[in-house]
């Protein structure tokens, strides 16, 4: 039989970048209004070409006083008297108008994040959009949450994001805030500002009184001043570890409540008798999603030693079929590293894991000439005491091990000073039952992973974090309650 | 039913021979039931999940040119109503050599699909055009006759001069747990076939679950059927993308463990470009690029090849055409 087999590969499909409608310069936006910030310019480079995108000017010490002040008047004069019903109300359209800017806000957010359009379209926007609505649903029925007859709103809340889900953080940020009656002070990270100034010109366009949210733009320095800032009423931070030490250290003592989200080493648990090729996808998919980049990442994947073998040639065969490539390609299925500097980072892990002895294989997609890339990476026969399976890489990089047992399969995963995620993969529903009791992680999935939905709570043991986010754990983290100690005293208004 | 099943390695397969631990799986019922169980199950939220993000790939350009072509290369155009006649078999056949009359460069489909006693109609009409002609067969579409019967209709279709027989399998048997009954008829049919190829049906409508899919699948590739094909098209539902990506991992697994290359037919249901462009996109993602080729993978169809042409015109022309602008057989 002749064979007129086809060497056929999908053409560039391209998303075009005018729909983004960068502009060339943005500002912070305080008090309900656009202003030039009083620090230094600073330029943000699109991760997929290494090219600037655009030019944010930043905010001083001067601004983030204005904005507490701001985020305190409003809260005082406006936004904590208003009717639960009234506040849902903006809730709700700030949720259609990220929908109907869907289209913009994914471009913008994949032209300065790096990630591919294919997430942000339908991932990234969407569970945005969805957090608004979830919440804009509690914001009447705040006495139904299970915290007292009346809880009350804490005040002005800090919030400092990170530049792996930008918009998305932004949304599990200032959605339970608003709607728990709170104000807002939000800084995104410096590598990543527009997509939350898009949401900024969403929530003007809604009318939002001004001081309600306000955005304030800047690097680390100002993330620490503004949230050891004391004039506020809440903190909640999402990054590292690191700094989310730091941000527990300086804010002892001061009674004010706490919420971080910060590092993990998640634990994805292949059983022998799981269904193989829906495992191989979840692997997948918890480890080069936004090219890994993510604090849930089920970055250690610990595989039953009778299937080791067969499973990990699946999963090879099935990294090579990921396309890796630019970002505003609608095939695309890993991105671009966010900045150099992370890009950095992750590869001095990688040689670390292979100066170690771990076996690291690659995927041979070829990488774009320009921009931030790296090949999706797994390293197999790794062993615990490894820094590739401790240290949390944030990068498209898989560590491998094996284990023979469900018990040391739930003392590995639960092997780590973090506790953020887990995968069980498995068939038998009383062993998913069994292990979800056993691991030692805020959310495990049972054959998927990387699910979110706004209703269920998310976030960490250890030092994975504290707090929960999403759901009805994730609104009380934004109340008080009568039977609630105040530990410190009401702040009063905080003025320069 | 627990009779001795026949040596697998005898039958006629489709080239080497297969290796000696599918004897041990087909020696009798029993051994081959444990082997069906023992294969691992399909997630349906995964596969679903799965299947819904490939086919948001977008196919633009050159590739989608390539791909329509390909397309209609792999239709296997099809008629199997009871008011067929040879007039409309006619029709049928003029229009798989010539999808697109007076436009250069159309390919033909790769086959016409039609009843057995309608075999000898196509096949005058097709001869030298290297269009084939595939009979449908074993009392189609249920299945329900004796063994003897499907025989004989599958001789008839052969005799005919059929070049490849879609027979379907006793889904009452397999879902019964008789699956070594159903493994003979397959063996069975795949001898009367002689030279022709045969498709093996497995209505996975009537299976009900992706589990049933893959077992039925590896059922029919262990019996010697050269393709595993989704549906009859007339049961509801037809083919389905993950129906078929567990189809195409059943090939992709099948030459893992013997080297042999098995073909892929979903069919029914398939009826825009758009459709047909998302099963391309997952035969390439899923059991490798090596399958983008007529003889491994097809489309059981028939409306879907005017949507092809228009498409391909639009593609050439750079505006819409119309339904009245392609022909209707």
């Amino acid at each position: 039989m002749t064979s007129t087999h086809l060497d056929w590969d999908y053409a560039p499909a391209p998303e075009s970048p005018a729909i983004g409608a960068v502009r060339d310069r943005y500002l912070p936006f305080v008090d309900g209004v656009f202003a030039e910030g009083r620090g230094p310019d600073l330029d943000t480079v699109s991760p997929g070409t290494g090219e600037r995108l655009a030019t944010v000017s930043t905010s001083g010490r001067e601004d983030l006083e204005l904005a507490v002040a701001a985020a305190r008047r409003a809260q005082q004069q406006v936004w904590g008297p208003m009717s639960g019903a009234e506040r849902s109300k903006y809730l709700f359209r700030i949720a259609r108008g990220v929908a109907e800017r869907a289209r913009e806000l994914a471009v913008v957010e994949t032209l300065d994040n790096g990630k591919p359009i294919k997430e942000t379209r339908d991932f990234d926007v969407p569970t945005a959009a969805q957090h608004f609505f979830y919440h804009a649903g509690w914001a009447d029925k705040l006495q139904h949450l299970g915290l007292g007859p009346d809880p009350a709103p804490l005040g002005v809340a800090g919030q400092v994001i990170p530049w792996n889900f930008p918009l998305l953080m932004a949304a599990w940020k200032i959605a339970p805030a608003l709607a728990a009656g709170n104000t807002v002070v939000i800084k995104p990270a410096e590598t990543t500002p527009l997509s939350i100034l898009v949401l900024a010109e969403i929530m003007a366009d809604a009318d939002l009184p001004p001081g309600v949210v306000n955005v304030l733009l800047g690097a680390g320095d100002l993330g620490s001043a503004l949230v050891t800032h004391p004039g506020l009423d809440k903190v909640a931070f999402t990054g590292s570890t690191a700094v989310g030490r730091q941000i527990a250290r300086s804010l002892a003592g001061t009674g004010r409540p706490l919420t971080l989200e910060l590092g993990g080493k998640g634990a994805n648990i292949v059983f022998e008798d799981a269904a193989q090729d829906q495992a191989v996808e979840g692997v997948v998919n918890g480890v080069f999603f936004n090219g890994g980049q993510v604090c849930c990442a089920g970055s250690r994947l610990l595989v039953q030693e009778s299937v080791a073998e067969e499973f990990l040639a699946r999963l090879q065969a099935r990294v090579e079929t990921l396309r890796v490539g630019d970002p505003m390609d609608k095939n695309t299925d890993v991105g671009a590293i966010n900045s150099p500097a992370q890009l950095a980072r992750i590869t001095a892990l990688v040689d670390a894991g292979v100066s170690e002895g771990a076996t690291a294989w690659r995927s041979s997609c070829p990488l774009p000439e320009r921009g931030y890339f790296l090949s999706p990476t797994i390293f197999t026969d790794a062993t615990a005491s490894m820094r590739i399976a401790r240290e949390e890489i944030f990068g498209p990089v898989l560590t491998t091990m094996t284990f023979r047992t469900p018990d040391e399969a739930v003392a590995k995963a639960n092997n780590t000073p973090y506790g953020l995620s887990a995968g069980v993969w498995t068939e038998k529903g009383s062993r998913a039952m069994g292990m979800a009791a056993a691991l030692r992680a805020g959310v495990v999935w049972d054959n998927t992973f990387n699910r979110f939905d706004p209703a269920a709570s998310f976030g960490g043991y250890q030092e994975s974090g504290f707090g929960r986010e999403g759901g009805r754990a994730g609104m009380a983290a934004y109340l008080r309650t009568d039977d609630e100690p105040q530990l410190a005293p009401q702040p009063t208004e905080a003025g320069a | 039913m627990t009779s001795a099943l026949t040596d697998p390695t005898e039958a006629p397969s489709s080239g080497d021979a297969l290796p000696s631990w599918t004897t041990d799986v087909t020696r009798n019922e029993s051994s081959l039931r444990r082997f069906l169980a023992g294969l691992p199950g399909v997630d349906p939220v995964g596969i679903e999940q799965r299947a819904a993000a490939l086919a948001t790939r977008s196919i633009k350009k050159a590739s989608k040119l390539a791909a329509i072509d390909l397309a209609i290369a792999m239709v296997d155009l099809t008629t199997l109503e009871g008011a067929d006649t040879p007039g409309k078999i006619r029709g049928l056949a003029r229009k798989g050599i010539d999808p697109d009359p007076g436009t250069e460069g159309v390919p033909h489909v790769a086959a016409v699909c039609v009843y057995p006693d309608l075999v000898e109609a196509a096949v005058e009409q097709v001869r030298g055009t290297g269009v084939k002609v595939a009979s449908v067969a074993t009392a189609f579409p249920s299945g329900r006759s004796s063994l003897a019967v499907k025989l004989a209709d599958t001789a008839l279709a052969v005799r005919a001069g059929a070049d490849e027989v879609d027979m379907v399998i006793d889904r009452g048997a397999f879902l019964a747990g008789r699956v070594g009954l159903v493994f003979e008829q397959i063996q069975a049919v795949k001898q009367a076939c002689g030279s022709a190829r045969l498709k093996v049906i497995l209505e996975t409508g009537e299976l009900a679950t992706y589990d049933n899919v893959r077992r039925a699948s590896w059922l029919a590739l262990l019996a010697g059927g050269d393709f595993i094909k989704t549906s009859t098209g007339k049961i509801s539902p037809a083919a389905t993308l993950p129906v078929t990506h567990v189809m195409l991992q059943a090939v992709r697994d099948w030459r893992e463990a013997t080297g042999q290359l098995r073909a892929v037919k979903p069919a029914g249901g398939i009826r825009t470009t758009k459709d047909a462009l998302r099963y391309l996109v997952a035969v390439r993602e899923v059991a490798g690029p090596q399958w983008l080729d007529p003889h491994l993978f097809r489309f059981g169809a028939s409306s879907v090849l005017n949507d092809l042409v228009m498409q391909r015109r639009t593609q050439l022309e750079g505006h819409y055409s119309g339904p009245d602008y392609v022909t209707v057989d």
